[in-house]
């Protein structure tokens, strides 16, 4: 067993404690504000519509996408008619998923990245292995920065979250930038007012 | 470890051979820096983030007892197995250990720099246990059979003609086709199976709060969320120093980690793993591998704070201009060079050498390490300790002599001034290593000293 050896020698070489900095004046009183949010989602790919209400994510799924088979809606209001009993299963049942509409928490206003947890996606591989993404999200919800955003979610409330700012991308090759990594090929913000 | 390479600047003279390509890599390193800055600029607070990033990681450093007893209570208490490891031998075995108990043979892995650090995959393969890395530039130089030259940009040094190469060969896409859009759609396609097959995903941790147990793993390409989300059991490798005090603390270091690294405003993903999902295992591996060796180097402790976000190396002029590959350590460019030493003084002797003492790093890194000042300090105690080489040495001492007794100098800068004027052979060859890639000045008739004896009496 290492742990005692490894935490013995940290608590000889360890410096002097050093308290903790106050963050109190990063964070930003009022609401993030919702063009500057769907400018930045627009810079890192994805696509952003202000919306009144849900009826109108059906006509606009329809218009930008081709060839849907298997859509995935978390609440029945996004897309009547979507799968049911999705699920059903270790993640691997939606490996054929062509869309997923999925709500969010908070975004953000100063980096699009948008709060999703495990407690309305249900199953966690679901916005990773779809192929396009679509997140709905109240412009009530928006934050200025991170820590606007992390004073709000507060405490951990579900075994996984995450945000999630664009879609899946990667510029490995010679720094090219290609959407569509390993998670969702397009990421589509219904912003509703 | 045995000394089974160049040094540094051999290494780099053989990056140096083709110029042109030199020159891409340079400038494309140099492209992300501006992109990083750019970043940096549009955040009025930018420094005061660093400052905040810096002295909380300070804080860590100063607690970091507590904090990896308070981590591990509530990792368990969330459901997670938590492992200890001495070191990287340690590690692979605990790994090892649980594949084993799975009866799995291959499995997949996102990008973990300390699990490169361990040498985990060839461990591995001994053991008859294939990993798949799913990081696109991490699979590009796997199949090419290379280490990564780069913690952010694993295949920097990699022209896409000799990509499509290799997915010709390996992944049977089109020869000739070397165009990223279609080589990324090809990995995504051959990466998928992999996660569909996988039962254990290795993963590795960018961040772990101690006051909830969690660990944040960020990636733009969605491949840890991939392979966690669907293993049965997800292993997740990390040093001790990636412990942060508070969950608040996640919003300051995930301002500046993406914008450091490759100037976006934040990562695709910034996923936070809590507990483990239903059915599944979560094992945490909590690795010293030297680190309470180097909390306990006063002049060196503060190479701990590192997130990992490779803005030193794309800022370094030795690094853009040398590779990664030229460091021979897991780690490479200037936090690799301040890193290696603490691990094997005698090895990594030569990489605090390959430096220019800029400045550029220090003034870059997002959590305020004093890297230049590390590096020249390393010399120091590299010397003292006797780990330079004898050529390195004699040079310095006789330099040491002459610089030091002014009579000497004087004679010495007049013999060398008339051998470079007589004899400018003896000085324009390939011996001389200033020579290499440069012209020698033309040398001057009279020493400074001379002239300001003329012009100012």
């Amino acid at each position: 067993m290492s742990r005692e050896a490894i935490l013995a020698a940290i608590k000889k070489n360890q410096p002097e404690y050093q308290a903790l900095p106050d963050l109190s004046a990063f964070g930003q009183a009022g609401p993030g504000d919702p063009a500057a949010f769907k400018k930045v989602v627009e810079s890192l790919g994805g696509q952003v519509y202000e919306i009144t209400s849900f009826a109108e994510i059906q006509p606009l799924v329809a218009e930008h996408y081709t060839d849907l088979k298997q859509v995935v809606a978390i609440k029945d209001a996004y897309l009547p008619g979507a799968a049911t009993q999705w699920q059903t299963g270790d993640g691997r049942q939606l490996e054929h998923v062509d869309l997923a509409i999925i709500p969010g928490q908070l975004g953000v206003a100063e980096n699009g990245a948008i709060w999703v947890t495990e407690s309305e996606i249900e199953v966690r591989v679901l916005p990773f292995i779809t192929q396009h993404l679509a997140i709905v999200i109240d412009s009530k919800h928006i934050l200025p920065t991170m820590h606007d955003a992390y004073e709000q979610i507060g405490a951990p409330s579900t075994g996984f979250s995450a945000f999630i700012a664009g879609p899946s991308k990667t510029a490995d090759i010679e720094q090219s930038l290609v959407l569509g990594a390993h998670g969702a090929k397009s990421l589509t913000v219904f912003i509703i007012r | 470890m045995e000394q089974d390479h160049k040094e540094h600047s051999l290494l780099a003279e053989t990056f140096n051979a083709n110029e042109s390509r030199v020159d891409w890599h340079d400038e494309t390193l140099w492209w992300v820096r501006q992109k990083r800055d750019r970043m940096a600029w549009s955040i009025p607070e930018w420094e005061e983030l660093r400052e905040a990033a810096s002295r909380i990681k300070h804080n860590v450093l100063g607690n970091m007892h507590d904090y990896l007893i308070e981590f591990e209570k509530n990792a368990i208490a969330n459901g997670a197995v938590v492992h200890w490891a001495a070191d990287a031998a340690e590690h692979n075995k605990i790994v090892l250990q649980l594949l084993q108990k799975q009866g799995v043979k291959r499995m997949v892995k996102s990008k973990s720099m300390l699990t490169e650090e361990c040498h985990l995959n060839p461990y591995l393969a001994e053991h008859g246990i294939e990993v798949i890395d799913t990081d696109l530039g991490e699979r590009i130089v796997q199949l090419a059979k290379e280490p990564p030259s780069h913690i952010v940009l694993p295949c920097i040094h990699k022209k896409k003609e000799e990509i499509g190469e290799l997915f010709h060969e390996h992944l049977g896409t089109p020869a000739g086709n070397a165009d990223p859009k279609f080589l990324t759609a090809a990995a995504r396609q051959h990466l998928r199976k992999e996660f569909i097959q996988s039962r254990v995903a290795i993963t590795g941790v960018n961040f772990a709060v101690a006051e909830t147990g969690e660990m944040v793993v960020c990636t733009n390409e969605g491949n840890a969320d991939m392979g966690a989300h669907l293993a049965d059991v997800h292993i997740a490798c990390m040093g001790i120093e990636k412990l942060i005090p508070q969950r608040k603390h996640l919003g300051v270091f995930l301002r500046l980690l993406a914008r450091s690294a490759t100037g976006q405003p934040i990562t695709t993903y910034s996923s936070h793993f809590r507990k483990p999902k239903e059915g599944q295992q979560l094992h945490i591996v909590l690795v010293d591998n030297g680190r309470s060796r180097q909390l306990g180097r006063e002049d060196f402790r503060n190479s701990l704070k590192c997130i990992r976000c490779g803005a030193c190396m794309n800022t370094c002029p030795v690094y853009r201009r040398s590779g990664g590959h030229s460091y021979h350590n897991a780690i490479a460019g200037p936090i690799g060079s301040i890193l290696a030493p603490n691990l094997d003084m005698k090895d990594y002797a030569d990489l605090p050498f390959a430096s220019t003492l800029c400045g550029s790093c220090s003034n870059v890194c997002p959590v305020k390490i004093d890297i230049h000042q590390q590096l020249y300090k390393w010399r120091q105690v590299i010397t003292k300790e006797g780990y330079t080489k004898k050529t390195k040495a004699a040079g310095m001492h006789a330099m040491n002599i002459v610089l030091s007794k002014p009579g000497l100098y004087k004679t010495a800068g007049g013999v060398g001034r008339w051998v470079m004027r007589t004899f400018p052979a003896v000085v324009n060859n390939g011996m001389n290593p200033w020579y290499k890639q440069r012209e020698m000045p033309a040398p001057p008739k009279e020493s400074f000293a001379d002239w300001y004896k003329k012009n100012r009496k």
